[in-house]
């Protein structure tokens, strides 16, 4: 499986500012009747977005910015809670193509890792700096280097972070992981043939 | 070397080292349900990939099968096309599947050990976050996604990073009206709901030595809550006792070698962890969440926090959750009205928490102004509660007795809040919207104080209702 390098994403961004947004409300669980993830783009943040009465709610994931842009900048712990990686497909789905964020729940993290957009962080200082600068520049482009780890934008430029696995794998190509666990299938074999509760049954 | 339960499970599966540096581990048990597995074998069928070890992936129905009808098709067309998609994915690959027709559905978390299938020393996988749950016997069990779960269908393998292990110290003995749910919140409380990230928990300490197997469930797959993808408890006795005749357990035969060898795979002594932390349990009262996150939680009898002690990320979440909850800082929650009362999920659905508020609901009714279901975890679970005759005893105190599901716990199926209602709720999520009403609020609790709830009509202590 051949898959495109991903050395950099660069693009306007949108700042969704909060800590802890789980993924209940990235995608509400009403989304998860289905048996594919088309669609679900549409339904990102559903109910951050729309009020019970059916009308728009002031969010960020509402206004043309969300429209434009590629890459979004979060808090602390985004991604929190429930496994579903209908969280991430919703926001791929939508346009988002990488995310910069103080921390990620990890599920969310490898979820987005295998879809091949980045989640990388930047200290919480910089991080606030970001998040400053994109609302108040939301014309002008940032550039997140995956190789480099840095997010610039404008003039500015912060050190970010990603673990050195899912680095490697974007920048490789390799962010999906199925091709390298089908190669190793004598070992795997190997492995499981020493573990009595496999063999047994 | 001394090594962590952690640490051995891990290198007994490890596979291989992947290039980009991870660890291809071998996934023992895989269990899979119908809202995290369709697009997985959609994925599967576009790759002419085939399932690598039919035999060791157990499927189950239990997000959105309703709870009050048993008969097909389910009026929700969406809920009758998932269920199937699972039937005709487990035919086709030759998958085990615990359907609603054989008596054995329920709450995939409840269906492994039920069956024996949850195992110590063994890894798991579920496309859950609540998979955690099954480190209650000793198993290092991973939440996945669903791109995940494609690749333990078509390799029985992960890529994984290894996770530093903090030893989660509980000693001493729970006061009465006490429970393994407040254990839970308070270690989520003190060490925040991304305290975890990183993290494999181990739970020890006599409080967890004296737990039984389900009240270490409880504790286990509320993990997630506090950022930690998996939690366990090391293998004993207990352990072996509860797994030791189930359907899945090892035969007599293999009974003596399979202890040894799970025995084997307990934390060494002077093991080296990266963190330890330790709590005393006489300090933990019952334990309530008043915000939108599990660590926004505190004792029954302390006042919600004043915005201005709170530091300015968390005064920001504060903030959120007081408006969502239509809370005010700074006062009791003792006294909050609530509107119904939910008992069951993967966390409290257990014949023990049925058994627990049966003990005290006997001469008690639930208020008019509340509407209470009990929810039993599993089929199984609830075929013994009825022999028991607990369904009577909710039944005749105001409860809903409904089959077998997650229910409320996410609100996939028909059980949602209404509007802006308040939940007293035994599950393990106070998001937003996460009972199916975008402005429906929920309090986390133990189930007797779910019960306390439900008779009173408002959040209260349970101790002082049922005079535990």
């Amino acid at each position: 499986m051949s898959l495109a390098k991903i050395t950099q994403v660069k693009g306007l961004a949108l700042a969704v500012p909060g800590d802890d947004i789980d993924t209940d409300r990235i995608i509400p669980a009403r989304f998860l009747r289905c048996v594919t993830f088309d669609g679900l783009g549409e339904h990102a943040f559903r109910d951050e977005r729309t009020g019970p009465d059916g009308v728009d709610r002031p969010h960020p994931m509402n206004s043309d910015q969300a429209k434009k842009s590629s890459i979004m900048v979060v808090g602390f712990n985004f991604g929190c809670g429930s496994s579903r990686e209908h969280a991430p497909q919703s926001l791929w789905r939508f346009g988002f193509k990488a995310f910069v964020g103080g921390s990620f729940a990890e599920i969310f993290f490898g979820n987005s890792t295998t879809l091949g957009v980045p989640c990388v962080t930047l200290s919480k200082d910089d991080l606030a700096q970001l998040s400053d600068f994109v609302q108040k520049n939301p014309t002008i482009e940032v550039t997140i280097d995956v190789e480099k780890l840095t997010v610039t934008a404008g003039d500015k430029s912060w050190k970010a972070s990603i673990a050195s696995s899912a680095r490697e794998g974007l920048i490789t190509g390799k962010w999906d992981p199925i091709a390298d666990l089908l190669e190793g299938a004598s070992k795997v074999e190997k492995t499981a043939g020493a573990l009595v509760y496999v063999a047994k049954n | 070397m001394a090594k962590t339960l952690f640490q051995k499970v891990w290198d007994a599966h490890a596979v291989t080292q992947l290039p980009n540096g991870q660890t291809q581990l071998f996934i023992g048990t895989h269990l899979i349900h119908e809202v995290t597995s369709p697009q997985a074998f959609g994925m599967l069928r576009d790759l002419g990939l085939p399932v690598k070890y039919p035999h060791r992936t157990f499927a189950t129905v239990d997000h959105i099968v309703p709870t009050n009808e048993i008969k097909e098709p389910y009026s929700d067309p969406i809920a009758q096309e998932m269920i199937e998609a699972l039937r005709k994915n487990t035919k086709d690959y030759g998958i085990r599947f615990f359907d609603t027709n054989t008596g054995q559905q329920g709450i995939v978390h409840m269906v492994g050990p039920e069956q024996g299938i949850t195992q110590p020393g063994t890894t798991i996988a579920c496309g859950d976050s609540h998979t955690a749950t099954h480190g209650a016997f000793g198993a290092i069990a991973f939440g996945i996604g669903t791109t995940q779960v494609r690749d333990v269908l078509a390799t029985q393998t992960l890529a994984l990073n290894p996770l530093k292990v903090r030893r989660i110290e509980v000693n001493g003995k729970l006061k009465p009206g006490v429970y393994a749910k407040d254990v839970i919140l308070h270690i989520i409380r003190a060490l925040g709901v991304n305290g975890g990230i990183g993290f494999a928990y181990e739970y020890a300490g006599s409080t967890f030595d004296n737990f039984s197997l389900e009240e270490r469930m409880t504790v286990c797959n509320m993990s997630i809550e506090g950022g930690a993808r998996c939690g366990y408890v090391n293998p004993d006795d207990k352990t072996f006792e509860y797994i030791k005749g189930r359907p899945f357990a090892p035969q007599a035969a293999d009974w003596d070698a399979s202890v040894t060898r799970w025995k084997s795979f307990a934390s060494d002594p002077g093991c080296k962890y990266d963190d330890i932390k330790v709590y005393q349990a006489e300090d933990i009262r019952p334990t309530v969440t008043w915000g939108i996150t599990p660590g926004q939680a505190i004792f029954i009898d302390e006042k919600m926090p004043a915005l201005e002690t709170l530091n300015a990320a968390d005064r920001l979440t504060a903030e959120d959750a007081y408006k969502h909850m239509k809370l005010t800082p700074n006062t009791p929650i003792k006294g909050t009205k609530i509107d119904v009362a939910f008992l069951g999920s993967c966390t409290n659905g257990r014949i023990s928490d049925l058994r627990e508020v049966a003990k005290y609901l006997k001469g008690h009714k639930v208020k008019s102004s509340v509407k209470a279901i009990v929810v039993p975890g599993s089929m199984l679970t609830s075929i013994q509660a009825q022999k028991e005759g607990l369904d009577k005893i909710f039944i005749e105190a105001g409860f809903e007795w409904r089959g077998a599901g997650c229910s409320m716990c996410l609100a996939m199926n028909p059980d949602k809040l209404v509007g802006d209602q308040l939940c007293a709720s035994s599950s393990n999520r106070n998001f937003k919207g996460r009972q199916g009403s975008q402005t429906g609020r929920t309090i986390l609790m133990s189930p007797l104080m779910v019960a306390a709830a439900a008779i009173t009509g408002e959040v209260t202590d349970a101790r002082e209702v049922f005079q535990v």
